[in-house]
C-alpha cells in the first residue's frame, strides 16, 4: 500500500472535504481546550451510562449522519439535474450513492430511532434506566465507531461502490478490488453489534422493569413498537452478522461464498441480505408508528383508537417481516410458485399496515385536534405514507414488478415509506420529546415553515420519479442520453432535493433560535396533553433517576387519568427511599476505540493491528468481567432537593 | 380553518394531476410493443385503478376529520374523549383490504404464471427463437445457437414470433430488460434464466442491463430490432456468409471489463467452447490469463490507467 492509495486523491469535492473535516476537527479541539470542556466531556457524555444522555447522543449523531447522507444526496442530484452531466463520474457517482444508502439506513434512521426510544422508552414504562445501562453504553459507542469508520472511506482508501445491497459477485475482491467494500462489511459489523445489544437490552427492559400496573396491554402504543422492533432486531441482525461475515471471508481470507470462481452462490447473498434487509425496513418504521400513534392521540386528546388492533397489526407485521423477503428478487427466476407465494404474503403485510392508518384517523375522530408541528409531521405522514403504501403493494405484484425493478418507481415506493414514514417520525419525535431533553420547546412558527417547506419539497422530488419509473429510468445510472426524455423529471426532481435540503438548514436554525429564546418549561408536561408516564415527571427534564417514586398506573393513558382525577404525583415524603442508580463508566468508549482499531486494520488487511484492537477488546471485557462496582445510592437528601419536597 | 387545509387540498389536486399523467401513453411501460409487456402495463392499470379508490378514500376521510374536529371549532359538543374502537368499523376496514388483495392477487397470479410460458398460446404455438444473452462487463453477447451467428450488444428478432431468452452472466448479476417488450430478469453467472418475450410490431426496442454491476453500468445497452420473419431468413443467411468467424482469442477480448465501440456479428457462437451458464469462472480466469488484474479504483494504478468508459479493449 502506498500513501497515495491511502488518502484519497486527484478530486477537488474530496479536497474540499478534507479541507472542511480538518478545519471542524481543529474548531473542535480548540473549542474544548479554551472553555476547559474536556473534562466536562468525559465526565457527564464520554462516560455516561444514563438512557437520556445516550439516547441524546444518539440523535445527536443521526442528525450529523442525515447532514452526511444529505449531501450525498444532493451531489447525486446535481449530477442528475440535466442530461451527459459531467459534475461526477461513474465511480464517484457509484460510490456516493453508496454511501448514501448505508448511512441513511444504518446510520441515521435506526439510530435516530434508536436515541428517541432511549429517551422516552424507560420514562414512559416508569424505569429509572434500561436493564442493562453498561451494555446500553456499549451499543451506543459501537455504533458511533462503526458509524465513524464507515464515513472516514471517503478520505481514507476510498469508499465501496457495491451499493448499500453490496451484491455478490460485484462486491468481492474480483470484481470490486481495494479496502472500500471492507469499510463496509467492517463497518456495518461493528455497528451492528450495537444494534443487537440494543434489542436485548430494550427487549429485557420493556419485558422486566414496567412500573407496578403497567400490564402488557396497558403499555403505550411507542413501548409496544419498540417491543416488536427489538423482537425482530434480535431475530434479523444475527442473519446480517452472518452474511457480512462470510463475505468477509471471502474478501480477506479467500473463501468462496459468493465469488465467481470456487462455485460460489451469489443468489445465497440475496437471500442472507434480504432476510434481514426486509425485517429491517420494519424495524425503521414500527417505532415510527409508535410515535405517530402517540402524537396523533395527545395532540387530538383522544384514546388511541383500536389499540388492540393496533398492536395486534404490529405483531402480525413483524411475524410476516420474515416472510416476505423474495420480493426484492422477484426477477431471480424463482419460477411461477415461489414468485406467486411472496407476492400474496407481501400484498397482505398490507392488510394491518392499512388497518393502521385507518386507526389513526379515527383516533382524531370526535377529538380537539391541535395542529402543532409534531401533529403536522404526523398528518403529513398519513398522506405520504399513503402513497408509499400503495406502491409497495403495486411492487409486491411480481408480474408488475419485473417492469418497475431496478426502477425510479422503486426509489420513490422506498422513499415515500422511508422519508414519509421514518424522516417525519424523527421530526415529530424531535419535536415532541424535546423538552424532555432540553428543558425548552422549538419555535412552533418556524418548525410550521421547516414542515411546509420539506412536506412540499419531498413531494416535488420523489413524486416525479415515480413517473420516471413508468418511463422507464433505471436506478444507481450515473447520467442519461437527453434523447431518453428524463430531463424535465429529474430536473423537477432535484429542485425539490434542495428545498428539502434548505428546510433541513432552517431546522439547524430551529435549534438554534429556541436554544436562545425559547422559554424554559418548568413543568413535567409543557404540551400539556401528556397521556403516558413520561410526562408525569417532577421538572420538564426528568432527574437522572428519573421519578423518586415509581408512579402506579390504573389503566391506559396514565397522565390523562391523573389530569382528569386531579391525582397529585408529586412525591410525597414518606414514600421516599434511597434509589439505586449504576456508575458510569469509560470501558465502553474504550472498548469501542478498540474496535476501531480493529476494523481499521482488517479494512487494509494490516492484520497485526487487526489483532491488536481485538486483543484490546477482551481485555476491556475482561475488564467488565472483574469489576465489582455494584453502583451507589442517591440520597435522601439529593432527592427531597431534587424533588423540592420540604420537610 | 380552510386556510390551513388549502395546502393539502392543493397537494391532492397536483397528486391526481400526476397520476392521472402516469397513465398516458407516452410512458415507454405503458407503450407496449409485444403481448408481455402489454399484459403488464393492463395489470399495471388495472392495479393503479384500485390503489386510486384507496387513495381518494383515506384522503376524504382524512379532510373531512380534519375539518369537523379541528380544535377552534364553534361547537365542542361532539367531543369524545373516550371515543376508543368500533368493532364494525374495525371489520370493515379489515375486510375491504382483505377483498382488495383478492381483487390483485387472482390478476397477479395469473399474469405470473403465464409469463413462465411460451408467448404463443394458439394451438399449433410456432416453436420460439432460442437466443443466449450473456452479460459481460459491460456489453451483452448474444449466440443464435441454431442459426449459429452471434451478435455484440444488438439483436435481430422476427415480428409475431416467440423468443426464448436463456440469460446467463460471465460476471456480476445483470439484469436483462426491454421495456417496451417485457419485464426484466436476472441474468447470473453459473445460472441459466429463460425469458419469453415477442415483438408485435416491426421497429427498434432500447433494452439494457438495469442491475447495478459496476462503473459501465450505465451504458451497458443493446438494441433489439423487429423486423419480418423474410427479413430476419435474410439477414442470417447474410451474416451467416458475410460475417468473420468468432475466434476463441476475440471472445477472450471481449471477456475484458469495457465497452465496445460499434456492435459485431460472427457468424460462429462462444457456446461450443464456453456456457457462462456451467462455467462461471471463465471471464475471470480468462482475464487472470491475459494478465489484466483487477485494480483498486483509487490505487495509483488506475489513477494512471484509462477509465474503462473510454476504454475499447473489447473492440475487435
Ligand atoms: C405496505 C407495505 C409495503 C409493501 C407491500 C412493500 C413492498 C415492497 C416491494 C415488493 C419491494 C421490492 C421491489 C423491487 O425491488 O422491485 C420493496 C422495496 C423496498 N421497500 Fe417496501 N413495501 C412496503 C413497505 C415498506 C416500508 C414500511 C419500508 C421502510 C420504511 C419499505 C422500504 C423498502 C425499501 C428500502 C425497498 C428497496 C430497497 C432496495 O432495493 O434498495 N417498504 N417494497
Ligand atoms: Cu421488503
Amino acid at each position: 500500500m502506498k500513501w497515495d492509495e491511502f488518502f484519497v486523491t486527484g478530486d477537488p469535492l474530496i479536497y474540499g472535504a478534507d479541507v472542511s473535516i480538518a478545519l471542524t476537527t481543529v474548531g473542535i479541539l480548540f473549542y474544548l481546550t479554551y472553555f476547559k470542556k474536556w473534562k466536562w466531556l468525559w465526565t457527564e457524555w464520554i462516560t455516561t451510562v444514563d438512557h437520556k444522555k445516550l439516547g441524546i447522543m444518539y440523535i445527536a449523531a443521526a442528525v450529523l449522519m442525515m447532514f452526511r447522507g444529505g449531501v450525498d444526496a444532493l451531489l447525486m442530484r446535481v449530477q442528475l439535474a440535466t442530461p451527459d452531466a459531467k459534475f461526477l463520474d461513474s465511480q464517484h457517482y457509484n460510490e456516493i450513492f453508496t454511501t448514501h444508502g448505508t448511512i441513511m439506513i444504518i446510520f441515521m434512521a435506526m439510530p435516530f430511532l434508536i436515541g428517541l426510544i432511549n429517551v422516552v422508552i424507560p420514562l414512559q414504562i416508569g424505569a429509572r434506566d434500561v436493564a442493562f445501562p453498561y451494555l446500553n453504553a456499549v451499543s451506543f459507542w459501537t455504533f458511533f465507531i462503526g458509524a465513524m469508520l464507515f464515513n472516514i472511506s471517503f478520505v481514507i482508501g476510498g469508499s465501496p461502490s457495491a451499493g448499500w445491497t453490496s451484491y455478490m459477485p460485484l462486491a468481492g475482491n474480483e470484481l470490486s478490488p481495494g479496502p472500500g467494500q471492507n469499510y463496509y462489511l467492517l463497518g456495518l459489523q461493528i455497528a451492528g453489534i450495537g444494534t443487537l445489544l440494543t434489542g436485548i437490552n430494550f427487549l429485557v427492559t420493556i419485558l422486566k422493569m414496567r412500573a407496578p400496573g403497567m400490564t402488557l396491554f396497558r403499555m403505550p402504543m411507542f413501548t409496544w413498537s419498540a417491543l416488536v422492533t427489538m423482537v425482530i432486531i434480535v431475530f434479523a441482525f444475527p442473519i446480517l452478522t452472518i452474511a457480512l461475515a462470510l463475505m468477509t471471508f471471502d474478501r480477506l481470507f479467500g473463501a468462496h461464498f459468493f465469488t465467481l470462481q470456487g462455485a460460489g452462490m451469489d443468489m445465497l447473498w440475496a437471500n442472507l441480505f434480504w432476510l434481514w434487509g426486509h425485517p429491517e425496513v420494519y424495524i425503521v418504521i414500527l417505532p415510527a408508528f409508535g410515535m405517530f400513534s402517540e402524537i396523533i392521540s395527545a395532540f387530538s386528546r383522544k384514546t388511541l383508537f383500536g389499540y388492540k388492533a393496533m398492536v395486534w397489526a404490529m405483531v402480525i407485521i413483524a411475524a410476516y417481516s420474515f416472510m416476505v423477503w423474495v420480493h426484492h428478487f422477484f426477477t431471480m427466476g424463482s419460477g411461477a410458485l415461489v414468485n406467486s407465494v411472496f407476492s400474496i404474503t407481501t400484498m397482505i403485510i398490507g392488510i394491518p399496515t392499512g388497518i393502521k392508518i385507518f386507526n389513526w384517523l379515527f383516533t382524531m375522530y370526535k377529538g380537539r385536534i391541535s395542529f402543532t408541528t409534531p401533529m403536522l409531521w404526523s398528518l403529513g405522514f398519513i398522506i405520504n405514507f399513503v402513497i408509499g403504501g400503495v406502491t409497495g403493494v403495486m411492487l409486491a405484484m411480481a408480474a408488475a414488478d419485473y417492469q418497475y425493478h431496478n426502477t425510479y418507481f422503486l426509489i420513490a415506493h422506498f422513499h415515500y415509506v422511508l422519508i414519509g414514514g421514518t424522516v417525519y417520525a424523527c421530526f415529530a419525535g424531535l419535536i415532541y420529546w424535546y423538552p424532555k431533553m432540553f428543558g425548552h420547546r422549538l419555535n412552533e412558527r418556524i418548525g410550521k415553515w421547516v414542515f411546509w417547506l420539506f412536506n412540499i419539497g419531498f413531494n416535488v422530488c420523489f413524486f416525479p420519479q415515480f413517473l420516471l419509473g413508468f418511463d422507464g429510468m433505471p436506478r444507481r445510472v450515473y447520467t442519461y442520453s437527453a434523447a431518453s426524455g428524463w430531463g424535465p423529471l429529474n430536473m423537477v426532481s432535484t429542485i425539490g432535493g434542495f428545498v428539502m435540503g434548505l428546510a433541513f438548514l432552517l431546522f439547524v436554525y430551529c435549534l438554534y433560535y429556541s436554544f436562545r429564546y425559547a422559554k424554559r418549561e418548568v413543568a413535567g408536561d409543557p404540551w400539556g396533553v401528556g397521556r403516558t408516564l413520561e410526562w408525569a415527571t417532577t421538572s420538564t427534564v426528568p432527574p437522572h433517576y428519573n421519578f423518586a417514586v415509581i408512579p402506579t398506573v390504573t389503566g391506559l393513558d396514565p397522565v390523562e387519568t391523573f389530569r382528569n382525577q386531579k391525582i397529585d404525583t408529586k412525591p410525597k415524603l414518606a414514600d421516599l427511599k434511597p434509589i439505586h442508580m449504576p456508575d458510569y463508566s469509560g470501558v465502553p468508549f474504550v472498548m469501542a476505540v478498540f474496535f476501531f482499531i480493529a476494523g481499521f486494520g482488517l479494512v487494509f488487511e494490516w492484520y497485526w493491528m487487526g489483532i491488536v484492537g481485538l486483543i484490546g477488546v477482551f481485555i476491556t471485557m475482561i475488564i467488565r468481567s472483574f469489576d465489582r462496582n455494584e453502583g451507589f445510592y442517591v440520597g435522601l437528601e439529593e432527592i427531597k432537593e431534587t424533588e423540592r419536597i420540604n420537610e | 380553518m380552510f386556510k390551513r387545509l388549502r395546502p393539502f387540498l392543493a397537494l391532492g389536486l397536483v397528486l391526481s394531476v400526476f397520476f392521472l399523467g402516469g397513465c398516458s401513453n407516452s410512458y415507454v411501460i405503458f407503450d407496449p410493443k409485444g403481448p408481455v409487456a402489454a399484459q403488464q402495463k393492463d395489470l399495471i392499470l388495472y392495479s393503479i385503478g384500485l390503489m386510486a379508490i384507496i387513495l381518494v378514500v383515506v384522503y376524504v376521510l382524512f379532510t373531512v376529520i380534519l375539518v369537523k374536529y379541528r380544535e377552534n371549532r364553534k361547537d365542542l359538543s361532539n367531543y369524545d374523549p373516550h371515543n376508543h374502537g368500533s368493532k364494525k368499523l374495525e371489520t370493515i376496514w379489515t375486510i375491504i383490504p382483505i377483498i382488495i388483495i383478492i381483487a390483485l392477487a387472482i390478476p397477479t397470479v395469473k399474469v405470473i404464471y403465464d409469463l413462465e410460458k411460451s408467448t404463443d398460446t394458439s394451438s399449433k404455438p410456432k416453436a420460439p427463437l432460442v437466443i443466449n444473452a450473456t452479460a459481460v462487463d459491460w456489453k451483452w453477447i448474444f449466440s443464435y445457437p441454431k442459426q449459429g451467428i452471434e451478435t455484440v450488444n444488438y439483436i435481430n428478432i422476427p415480428k409475431d414470433r416467440p423468443v426464448l431468452f436463456k440469460l446467463t452472466s460471465a460476471d456480476s448479476m445483470s439484469s436483462f430488460w426491454v421495456p417496451q417488450l417485457g419485464g426484466q430478469k436476472y441474468a447470473m453467472s453459473g445460472m441459466e434464466t429463460e425469458l419469453y418475450l415477442q415483438a408485435d410490431e416491426l421497429g427498434t426496442f432500447e433494452g439494457r442491463n438495469s442491475n447495478f454491476n459496476g462503473e459501465g453500468f450505465t451504458h451497458q445497452t443493446f438494441n433489439v430490432h423487429s423486423v419480418s420473419q423474410a427479413d430476419f431468413d435474410k439477414w442470417t443467411a447474410d451474416m451467416k456468409s458475410k460475417s468473420p468467424k468468432l475466434t476463441k482469442e476475440q471472445y477472450d477480448k471481449l471477456m475484458l471489463q469495457g465497452h465496445v465501440k460499434k456492435t459485431m456479428t460472427f457468424s460462429s457462437t462462444h457456446l461450443k467452447w464456453v456456457n457462462h451458464a456451467h462455467e462461471a469462472d471463465y471471464a475471470v480466469k480468462t482475464r487472470e490469463r491475459l494478465g489484466v488484474v483487477p485494480q483498486n479504483p483509487h490505487g495509483s494504478k488506475a489513477k494512471d490507467a484509462n477509465k474503462p468508459e473510454s476504454d475499447s479493449k473489447g473492440d475487435s
